[in-house]
């Protein structure tokens, strides 16, 4: 009956639960850590040991909310109310610095598109790979994990090669997630230029959001303000350009 | 001292306009380029969000619940991210196999490598707490557009 009741009013669930999380992570950061770990961080962590929890248990591919009384975490967690966030944080910026740090957040954004789908062609051919429609598939999935199908789709890449984009993408966003945090003071992530730069580089928008909101949450709106434009510039590039250049250099 | 509250709904209905017509142009443009994707929706609609506020700002109209009805759902930010991160498939990108690993994590590690390199191009930046400080020393009065 219980399980009824937190199915039905899924949000409300969803919200008591995430509170409860960020409360114990907030305990935790300041008495394992003594604060050194933002209790955000250990926050992103804990939901992502809880997705592999449920998806362990269910089997399914969409964590927590794949148990059916938790199901609400998905629309909490989802691209709806995700969107809705951040732009709500946006209200904040200041508009004289996003201007100043668009030149960085252009060259930056380029470069989130290349080096990854550089690193996706060169790993796959090491893999073996020789065909371009995979090797631009795969390459395309280390941008996002929507560019990868959409140009595996665009191009006719096969089913395995296709879930391999998916997978490398999400992967991609996961690792976003979990290490910024921890790698941002090396990065010099403590300004809203090195934000914007870091968005239009990791490209992921769910990857880079996570991880700046549990790095410092001022920085949020500066790095999703590049990041949004990846997947699709990402989504343009990829079947076209990027696979015209791919197709020049390895044959097909 | 009529209508704090409910001047909240039009705090969030302009969030919600916003985001909406941002995710509109993002399809548009992503159609007119010729792709099935959304070309910068999110982007859009923060730019939008701006202008909308420096617009109420310059007349007044900025109303204590109407920024209410907006900072809040920019606090809720860090637990939707919470939830987000709940909800990804974890399980399956833990049984990944090597090449999308290295793909991922060679990724990953260099484009952080480059946000390290690129922040030592063109001088010094304010870092965030120095922004926050100068802002509170400044202390606009209200309506003042900063």
């Amino acid at each position: 009956m219980i399980a009824e009741l937190l199915e039905a009013q899924g949000l409300l669930t969803a919200f008591a639960l995430v509170g409860l999380v960020m409360g114990l992570s907030a305990v935790v950061s300041r008495s394992l850590t003594r604060g050194r770990i933002h209790g955000s961080a250990i926050a992103v962590l804990a939901g992502l040991v809880l997705a592999w929890l449920g998806g362990t248990l269910t089997g399914g591919r969409h964590g927590l909310a794949d148990i059916p009384m938790l199901s609400g975490v998905g629309l909490m967690g989802g691209a709806m109310l995700r969107d809705f966030g951040i732009v709500a944080t946006a209200f904040e910026v200041d508009v004289a610095k996003a201007r100043a740090a668009g030149l960085y957040g252009a060259v930056a954004l380029l470069l989130g598109l290349v080096l990854p789908f550089l690193t996706g062609v060169l790993v796959a051919l090491g893999f073996g790979y020789t065909d371009p429609v995979s090797l631009t598939t795969i390459g395309a999935g280390a941008i996002t994990y929507i560019v990868g199908p959409v140009t595996g789709a665009a191009l006719g890449a096969s089913p395995e090669v296709m879930a391999i984009a998916i997978a490398i993408g999400v992967l991609k966003a996961i690792l976003v997630m979990a290490a910024t945090p921890f790698l941002a003071g090396i990065m010099g992530l403590d300004n809203s230029r090195s934000a914007m730069v870091f968005g239009g580089l990791m490209g992921t928008t769910s990857g880079v959001s996570a991880g700046l909101a549990a790095t410092d949450p001022r920085l949020v709106p500066y790095g999703a303000l590049t990041a949004t434009f990846s997947t699709g510039l990402g989504c343009l590039f990829g079947p076209s350009l990027f696979f015209l250049i791919v197709r020049a250099v390895f044959g097909g | 001292m009529r209508g704090a509250g409910e001047m909240v709904i039009y705090g969030v209905a302009l969030l919600a306009g916003c985001t909406l017509l941002g995710a509109l142009l993002g399809d548009a443009l992503g159609a007119a380029l010729g792709i099935n994707a959304n070309v910068g929706g999110v982007g859009i609609a923060m730019v939008l969000l701006i202008a909308a506020r420096l617009w109420l700002q310059r007349r007044g109209l900025l109303a204590e619940g109407v920024r209410f009805g907006i900072t809040f759902w920019g606090a809720l930010y860090i637990p939707i991210v919470v939830a987000m991160a709940a909800t990804q498939n974890v399980a399956g990108a833990v049984k990944a196999g090597p090449m999308v690993v290295a793909v991922a994590a060679g990724a990953v590690a260099i484009c952080f490598a480059v946000v390290r390199l690129m922040g030592r191009f063109g001088g010094p930046v304010e870092t965030m707490d120095e922004m926050e400080a100068r802002l509170r020393s400044e202390a606009p009065a209200p309506g003042d557009d900063a």
